[in-house]
Formats: C-alpha cells, sequence, structure tokens
C-alpha cells in the first residue's frame, strides 16, 4: 500500500511541473476531482431547481384543479397549458419527470457525485481518484444525459409520461399515451447514457478507496463518510446495469418488434402483434435497480450525516462497528426486497410473503443507526450549525417516514395503500427529504473546503428552519388522504365526490410546498453569492478530524504540497480525555499509552 | 399588474432579509473574526430551543391531524370479510408506529436542546457499548417478528383462495381498458368462456371466444352488481396498459395485466344500503355533502351548474398510471342481498354477448343487402382473427 501511493506522489510531483491550466483544462475538462465535483454539484442545483419547479407547478394543479394560471402559460407555453390551464397529459408528464429528475439526476447522480469524488481522495489522503480521465468521462456523460433529459421536454408529442417507473405497455406504446413517443425514446437514451457515467464514477470510487489508502488507513479507520460511498457504489455496479438491461429491451420491443415485456395488446382499435412477454418481468427488472436505488440515493446522506453529528457533537460516532455493519445489512438487504413494489402485480402471493420478510428486516439495521445517532447527541456539546440541524433533520424524518415502512412492506396492508398518496408521503420523507437534507447538510458543511468560504449560517439557519416546518406541513397530512385512498396521479380528484372531503387538506400540502420550495431561493441566493462574497474561511473551521481539512484551503492539484498525510487513530477522538483540544486529526501520532480504538 | 405586486413584495423581503442578516452580522464584531460564520453560543442557544420548539410543532401537526384528519382512514367499517383482519393490523402498526415515533422523536430534539454547545461543557469520550446495540438490534427484531408473524398469516388467508374448495363462489371477470371497466359474469354455467384481445370483433369488445361452449351464457355489465355474503372470484385481464383494479372500501387491490389474468376474492359483508347507513358514512356523506353545497353557491354564483348532492356508493377505481384520463377510470359497484341479485341476474342474463353479436351481426346485413358491398374495415378484422386463432393453436 504505501510503495503504491508512494509511487503515485512521484509521478504527479513530475507532472505537476510540466503542467498549465488553461480555461478549458480548469474548468471545463478538468481531471482535478475537487472541480468535478464542483461541477456535479452545479449540475446538480440546475436540475434540482427544474425538479422542484415542477413539483410546485403540479402542486398548484392538485391543490386548485383545472384553474388558469399565469404561472402555468409562462413556465409551461400554450401547447403544455392552453389559456393557463395544465392539460391532463402535462400534468402526468411533469409528475414523470419530477420524479426521474429528482432521483436519478439530483439524489443520485449530484449528491454521490459531487460528495464522492469531493471526499474520496481527501479523506483516504489520496492525490486524485484513481482514474482522473474516467471521472472527467463520468461527468461529462452524466452532462450529456441532462442536456437530453431537459431536451425531452421539448419535444412535439410530450416529454415522457408513464411515471418515473416507467411501466410498459403504456411506455412502450405511443397509442397509449402522447409522451411514449418521441418523448420516451430520449428519455431511455437519457438513462442509458446516465447509467454509464454512473457506472463509471461508481468504479472509479471502489477502485479508489480499496489502492489508494494513505499510509495508517486501514479501512476500520475510514470515516464513515467513505463507508457509506464505498458500499453504495458497490450497490451501484451491482444494480445499474440491470435496469439498462430493461432499458434496452424496453428500446428493443418499442423500436425492433421484439415482446420482451408485451403480449395480447389491443389499442386503437387494432391488434398488435406482440405475444409472451410479460410487464411483471419489467416490474421485476426495473425494481431489482429501483430497490436498491432508494439506499443508493441515501446511504451517501447518511454518510455524511454521520460525520457531520461527530464532528458537530464533539463525540465520537456512537458504534463506528456497529455503524458500517447496519450499512454493509442495508446494503445487501436492499438487494432482495425488490418484490415490496409488486405485491399486488400478479406475481405468485408466495413471493409476496418472502418479500414481506426480507423487507421488514430491513427496519432493524435502520433501527441500530437511527437509536446511533440519537446516542451521539447525548452528553455533547452540540454546535448546531447549518449543516448540523439538517443532519438531525435528516434523522427526524428518516424515522417519521422509515416507520411507515412497516406498513408499506407488510403485503397485507399493501393490499389498500399501494399507489396511495400514503406511499408518496411515505418514500418522500424517507429518502426524498431525508437525502436532500443530506445533501444540504453536506455543502454546508464542505462549502468552505469547495469555495474556501464559508457560507452565510443566518441564511443558512433561516433555510433550515423554514424548510423543516414544511416538509412536514408537506408530507404529514399527506398520510392521510393516502389512508382515505386518495390514489397517486391523478390529474384532478373532482370526478369523485367520494373524496372531496380531502381537498382542503390539498390546498394545506400545496401551500406548504409553494412556501417551502420559495424559501429554497435563499439557500441558492447563499450559495452563489457566497462563492463570491462569503467570509474567507480558516483551515478547518469546523475543528474536524479528517484529513480533508489538513489540505491547504487554496485548490491544488494532488490535494498536498508535499508528501501526503499519514494516519495514526481513526477519525472520531473527539473530546478525548488527556488531549488539550476537544479534537484530535488523524495525523496526530498515538501518545505513549493512549488507549486506541479500532485499530 | 397582481404580478408586479407580488414581485415587489418579493423583492421587500428579500432586501429586509439580507438587511436582518446585516444585523446579526454586526453583533458579531470583535469576535474571532475568521470564524464569524461558525455557530457559537448565542447561535446554540437560538437553534437550541428552536429544536425545543420544533419538537412541540411535530407533536402538535401530529394531534391537529389526528383530530381533524383521524376519520379519513379507511379503518373499520370494511365491506369485505377479511377487512377486520387488514384493519386490525393497521392499527397495531399505526399504534406501535405512534409510540416509538413520539418517543424517539423526544429523544433527538430533547437532546439537541439539552446539550447545546456552550463554552466550556465537555462532551463525554463514550464510543461503544455492545449491550446497548444488543438491546436496539433484539427488540425490533423481536416486534418486527410479531408483525411479520401476524401479516403473513392474514396475507395467506386473503390471497391463497383454492378456487375448487369454493364451488359456490360466484366467478366474474373485471375487463380493464383506457379508460373504462366492464364486468364478464359467468352466467348459468358458473364458467368463464375463453377470450383473447385477438377475438375482439364489433360488440364482441371483451374478446370472447364465440365458439366455445362455456362462453356462450357469458354477459357483460359496465356496473358491478355483487351479492352479500357469497365468495366472489374475480379474475382481472387489460386489453392495453397496465391498470389496477382498486376498491378500497373491500380492502381489495391487483393489478390488470395484458397478457395474463390475475386474481383477487373476497366476500362482501354489507350491502350498499347497509353501509350508507353505518354512521361514520353517514357524518362523511354529510360533510362532503356541506362542501359541495358550499362549492355549488360558488358555481351559482358564476352562473354555472351546480353541483348534485352526493350519496355513497361502492366504487372500483383504476389505481396504476395507465394514460391522460387516468383519474377517471371508475365503475359503480353494488352490493346487493342475495333477492336483488337474483333479480338482477334474471334482467341481465339474457343479454349474453353471444346474443348481441347475433343481434349486431343481423343488423349489419340488413343494412348492407342493398349495398351488396363488403365494408373493408370488417374484412380486415376478420383476417386477423383467422390469424390469431392460428397463433393461439
Amino acid at each position: 500500500m504505501s510503495a503504491e501511493a508512494h509511487n503515485h506522489d512521484h509521478g504527479h510531483d513530475e507532472h505537476e511541473h510540466h503542467h498549465k491550466d488553461t480555461f478549458i483544462t480548469k474548468y471545463i475538462f478538468s481531471i482535478d476531482h475537487k472541480m468535478i465535483a464542483k461541477q456535479y454539484l452545479l449540475t446538480g442545483i440546475v436540475m434540482g431547481v427544474i425538479g422542484v419547479g415542477m413539483s410546485m407547478l403540479f402542486r398548484m394543479q392538485i391543490a386548485w384543479p383545472e384553474e388558469s394560471f399565469k404561472l402555468f402559460s409562462f413556465f409551461l407555453g400554450e401547447r403544455m397549458a392552453p389559456g393557463g390551464v395544465m392539460t391532463n397529459e402535462t400534468y402526468l408528464s411533469l409528475v414523470t419527470i419530477h420524479g426521474t429528475i429528482m432521483v436519478f439526476f439530483v439524489l443520485t447522480a449530484a449528491l454521490s457525485g459531487t460528495f464522492s469524488n469531493l471526499l474520496i481522495p481527501l479523506q483516504i489522503g489520496a492525490r486524485d481518484m484513481a482514474s482522473g480521465l474516467l471521472n472527467m468521462i463520468s461527468y461529462w456523460l452524466f452532462f450529456v444525459s441532462s442536456v437530453i433529459m431537459v431536451c425531452s421536454l421539448f419535444v412535439e408529442s410530450g416529454p415522457a409520461s408513464a411515471g418515473w417507473t416507467i411501466y410498459p405497455p403504456l411506455s412502450a406504446l405511443p397509442q397509449a399515451i402522447g409522451g411514449s413517443g418521441t418523448g420516451m425514446t430520449l428519455w431511455l437514451v437519457s438513462m442509458a447514457v446516465f447509467i454509464a457515467a454512473s457506472l463509471l464514477g461508481s468504479l472509479n470510487y471502489i477502485v479508489t478507496v480499496i489502492n489508494l489508502r494513505t499510509k495508517g488507513m486501514s479501512m476500520t479507520r475510514l470515516p464513515l463518510t467513505i463507508w457509506a460511498f464505498f458500499i453504495t457504489a458497490i450497490i451501484g455496479v451491482i444494480s445499474f446495469p440491470v435496469l439498462l438491461s430493461a432499458a434496452l429491451m424496453l428500446i428493443m420491443d418499442r423500436s425492433f418488434g421484439t415482446s420482451f415485456f408485451l403480449s395480447d395488446i389491443y389499442i386503437a382499435g387494432e391488434v398488435l402483434h406482440y405475444q409472451g412477454g410479460s410487464p411483471v418481468l419489467f416490474e421485476h427488472l426495473f425494481w431489482f435497480l429501483g430497490h436498491p436505488e432508494v439506499y443508493i440515493v441515501l446511504l451517501p446522506a447518511l454518510g455524511i450525516t454521520s460525520e457531520i453529528i461527530a464532528t458537530n457533537s464533539r463525540k465520537p460516532i456512537f458504534g463506528y462497528r456497529a455503524m458500517i455493519m447496519s450499512i454493509i445489512a442495508i446494503a445487501f438487504l436492499s438487494t432482495i426486497v425488490w418484490g415490496h413494489h409488486m405485491f399486488i402485480s400478479g406475481m405468485n402471493p408466495f413471493l409476496g410473503s418472502v418479500f414481506t420478510f426480507t423487507t421488514l428486516l430491513i427496519a432493524i439495521p435502520s433501527a441500530v443507526k437511527a437509536f446511533n445517532y440519537i446516542t451521539t447527541l447525548w452528553k455533547g456539546n452540540l454546535q448546531l450549525n447549518p449543516a448540523m440541524l439538517f443532519s438531525i433533520g435528516l434523522v427526524s424524518t428518516f424515522i417519521t417516514g422509515g416507520l411507515t415502512g412497516i406498513i408499506l412492506g407488510d403485503s397485507t396492508l399493501d393490499i389498500n395503500v399501494h399507489d396511495t398518496y400514503f406511499v408518496v408521503a411515505h418514500f418522500h420523507l424517507v429518502m426524498g427529504i431525508s437525502a436532500l437534507y443530506g445533501m444540504f447538510a453536506g455543502i454546508y458543511h464542505w462549502y468552505p473546503k469547495m469555495f474556501g468560504r464559508m457560507l452565510n449560517k443566518n441564511l443558512g439557519y433561516i433555510h433550515f428552519w423554514v424548510t423543516a416546518t414544511c416538509a412536514y406541513g408537506v408530507f404529514f397530512p399527506m398520510h392521510f388522504i393516502g389512508m382515505a385512498g386518495l390514489p397517486r396521479r391523478y390529474y384532478t380528484n373532482t370526478n369523485f365526490p367520494l373524496f372531496d372531503d380531502l381537498q382542503n387538506v390539498n390546498v394545506i400540502i400545496t401551500t406548504f410546498a409553494l412556501v417551502g420550495g420559495a424559501f429554497q431561493l435563499v439557500f441558492l441566493y447563499n450559495f452563489f453569492s457566497s462563492i463570491f462574497y462569503g467570509k474567507r474561511t480558516v483551515q478547518n473551521p469546523w475543528r474536524s478530524n479528517t484529513l480533508e481539512w489538513t489540505a491547504p484551503i487554496e485548490h491544488m492539484h494532488g490535494n498536498w504540497p508535499g508528501e501526503i498525510p499519514h494516519v495514526y487513530r481513526w477519525p472520531y477522538d473527539y473530546s478525548k480525555p488527556g488531549h488539550d483540544e476537544d479534537f484530535v486529526p488523524q495525523t496526530v501520532p498515538m501518545k505513549p499509552g493512549e488507549e486506541q480504538l479500532h485499530h | 399588474m397582481t404580478t408586479l405586486l407580488v414581485l415587489i413584495v418579493v423583492v421587500l423581503l428579500a432586501v429586509a432579509l439580507w438587511q436582518l442578516t446585516k444585523i446579526f452580522d454586526l453583533t458579531q464584531v470583535g469576535k474571532n473574526v475568521n470564524n464569524t460564520q461558525v455557530a457559537n453560543d448565542n447561535d446554540n442557544n437560538i437553534n437550541g430551543y428552536l429544536m425545543f420548539a420544533f419538537l412541540c410543532f411535530i407533536y402538535l401537526t401530529t394531534i391537529w391531524c389526528l383530530v381533524y384528519y383521524g376519520h379519513f382512514p379507511l379503518i373499520g367499517d370494511s365491506a369485505s370479510a377479511h377487512g377486520p383482519e387488514i384493519d386490525n393490523l393497521m392499527v397495531i402498526s399505526m399504534v406501535l408506529i405512534f409510540v416509538v415515533q413520539t418517543i424517539t422523536q423526544a429523544l433527538l430534539h430533547y437532546f439537541a436542546f439539552k446539550y447545546r454547545g456552550r463554552e466550556g461543557q465537555t462532551a463525554l469520550y463514550f464510543s461503544d457499548s455492545n449491550r446497548l446495540e444488543f438491546i436496539w438490534s433484539i427488540i425490533p427484531a423481536i416486534v418486527l417478528a410479531v408483525l411479520i408473524l401476524y401479516g403473513l398469516y392474514a396475507w395467506t388467508n386473503i390471497m391463497f383462495v383454492d378456487e375448487k374448495e369454493h364451488k359456490d363462489a360466484i366467478v366474474i371477470e373485471l375487463y380493464a381498458q383506457q379508460f373504462k371497466w366492464e364486468a364478464r359474469y359467468s352466467g348459468a354455467d358458473d364458467v368463464l368462456g375463453k377470450a383473447n384481445v385477438r377475438y375482439i370483433e364489433g360488440v364482441n369488445n371483451l374478446g370472447v371466444d364465440l365458439s366455445d361452449p362455456n362462453a356462450q351464457d357469458d354477459f357483460t355489465s359496465s356496473e358491478l352488481h355483487i351479492p352479500k355474503g357469497t365468495r366472489i372470484i374475480f379474475k382481472m385481464r387489460s386489453q392495453d396498459v397496465l391498470h389496477s383494479a382498486y376498491m378500497p372500501h373491500f380492502r381489495a387491490q391487483m393489478n390488470c395485466v395484458p397478457g395474463m389474468v390475475t386474481n383477487f376474492s373476497f366476500i362482501p359483508t354489507l350491502t350498499t344500503a347497509e353501509m350508507r347507513e353505518k354512521p361514520a358514512m353517514v357524518e362523511k356523506v354529510a360533510n362532503i355533502n356541506d362542501i359541495r353545497a358550499k362549492k355549488s353557491q360558488a358555481l351559482i354564483a358564476k352562473g354555472e351548474p351546480a353541483l348534485e348532492p352526493y350519496t355513497f356508493d361502492y366504487l372500483l377505481l383504476c389505481n396504476k398510471i395507465c394514460g391522460a384520463s387516468h383519474y377517471n377510470m371508475q365503475m359503480k359497484v353494488v352490493v346487493d342481498t342475495p333477492e336483488e341479485y337474483a333479480a338482477w341476474l334474471k334482467e341481465n342474463a339474457p343479454k349474453t354477448i353471444v346474443q348481441a353479436v347475433k343481434n349486431a351481426a343481423a343488423e349489419a346485413k340488413a343494412a348492407e343487402t342493398p349495398a351488396q358491398m363488403k365494408d373493408t374495415s370488417s374484412t380486415k378484422s376478420k383476417d386477423t382473427t383467422v390469424v390469431a386463432q392460428a397463433e393461439v393453436k
């Protein structure tokens, strides 16, 4: 290990003497992991604004159905919202693209892409990723896929509108819905490119963590962020290729007449030639990615939270090994629970029993994580920075959202709440809001590392408290309308007098959503203005133990001038008795006779 | 004009916020200049109290939702024999969730408040306890084991219905297409005739194989009538995309998948009339009618027709996104007493599909005879039928 690291060192020093950065190599086709992280983050923020903006629009339609809004004509234009009234197809396409963008482009690519790239080399003490070139290609493929996805919004027949799960036959047949024409083709192409990007990135993370750790950085001295990114990358590599194959098969069905997923279809007055395929097969393939995907989104957020909670509690993270074990257990279980999305899909009910069993097991490692976070807070000296608030907020929504998983994971109860707003409330809290909080926490915490300046904390506090209030205001009441049997993805509920008494709840939800959405502007303002006008940071503003804070504030190729740091201890020696400061960086050698935890 | 005003308000708000943060910044003058954006004791204090306030907010939201929305959830008054089992499990799970939620949120936010940072306070160096880890692995494990066992017991009872055991059951086909439902009854022989989309032609819009002896007495209805107290076995088909047959009051749901037949079965226990008289339902309907009356007033003021008053009916909804009009794909479900059902059968059973096809053919012949010409479209669909029959074999 040390020999390898040393060689790498050497090569890099030489490289640095000969190499001059032009604007293009520094800011555009950069192979430096820190710049690529920033590129991921900026692209993610742009996509996030589009995704969240869409949700504001369709929430307005749900609360005030079929009313005319100037906002609609402004953003959607005459074709999608004639006279300012959103059409039903537009509604479905907004729902679809909102889901796609938020799940894949923001919470998968931008979250992992930003923080894995930024932190893996810096926290394990490496000069850069194992392959800077692959890393660059990974980002640019992601960028291309984002562009294709955004372009799909402008095609004549409308963007994909079969839901983000794109179940065939709806997604396969342009006769079934307009969005399944060119819009769907672009969706599939975009996702295929996206998956390639994601795989290149993941492979790079795995190789880097395994091979490029600095001297003394054993696996049990890794910060939990790195553990989370590492395991996330592994489940990504296992499950994303399955979605790629499903997407390719769907492309074959759509364009080349195969029948993987289609059979016995009569639509628009004619019988189609498809015979022998099954949509249930697609559901299996989709959810074989789709469920691990939930944890691909969530685990990095939990990793970030672990690091931030420990640092800001000035306490070691409680149960370091249990945390690692639970990450591994969650990752393993996540690959064998996909069927809980399909209890009533028509698959054999016996499989339902099996998937109920494995699904509810996930609650155990999740409970361990939640309790460990709470215990970490206990008797701490909590520094309530914005990043810490978002981390605590994450634990809160992770518990609230996770608990309702007990209902949805139980096949018997799923019969009556499947595909209702109960599901929407559940997954938005447990993975959407939680992962978003993780991302915000990470941005507030590592902003100084990325830009050399601090975010304004007071704007951060306003951002957190309004967001937290609105998130509960939106999703807590939503459970109740779901349990009343209100199906999701309905353009309007006015055709069901049965649901008339739920309408005022929808108005409340939308009001909270609009306020919460508007206050994200505070964050955007803070983010962009602080790049130029933020207070300059000190080298280690949060007085943290991990290696990234030993690197100079000014970014440089190779991260550290001179030798890379050596590591002598685990990253969570906060408030350790026998030391003057309440933190002991990993680079500080053990004192004679000092007790060593987790060697 | 309104847009302009709103814009001005937004801009002013932004300016106000900005000035507010300036004031905050000014209070920091003289302190460690480099660390002005790191939380100090004052921030910890304010945000610690806010954490406590947020805990109250969560509790108040919960209580508020329970008081005002507590009657929404479909718990109690289920209209099927297996319903109470699902409702019980739901109540047990909900109680458990509320208990755990109340305790853990309290701990989380209270600790965040209690241990907020103070200059000179030292955190406890406490990194591990195998005993604690053991406790909070084993307790969820036991609780979940109970839930899993109960859940699986109920699931097995609901889903594993042996059709041979239930000879007296009524077999009904639910047929889904964009964007409507149809029910096909098996008629006197209690056996549904074979069907495939390739047989769809004219009035035979469910694709029933007219040559199948079992199909001769099959008839369809756009309203689902079922008798109270008899097991109903639903066979579900879809002709185009995925749909989901969702009957919330019966705690029943199953996807309809093109290319295969899916099943769900239940015994209705409350007739439509009985359900309408349940106190909870009476209250719900009265409430809905209040809301509709208010809406009607607004509509009349605008010169539009008023809304009709609502009476409760069971519904079958589509609950899997199936296209543009997914939001309005519904069928009325009527639970009859056995006598009413028999009367309904008597009236509707003679209108068989075979008869309808014959009638349509006779009409077409009557219309066609003078022209002596064959309609091109019917030739085409006949061809498809032949090809399809060959393929099916």
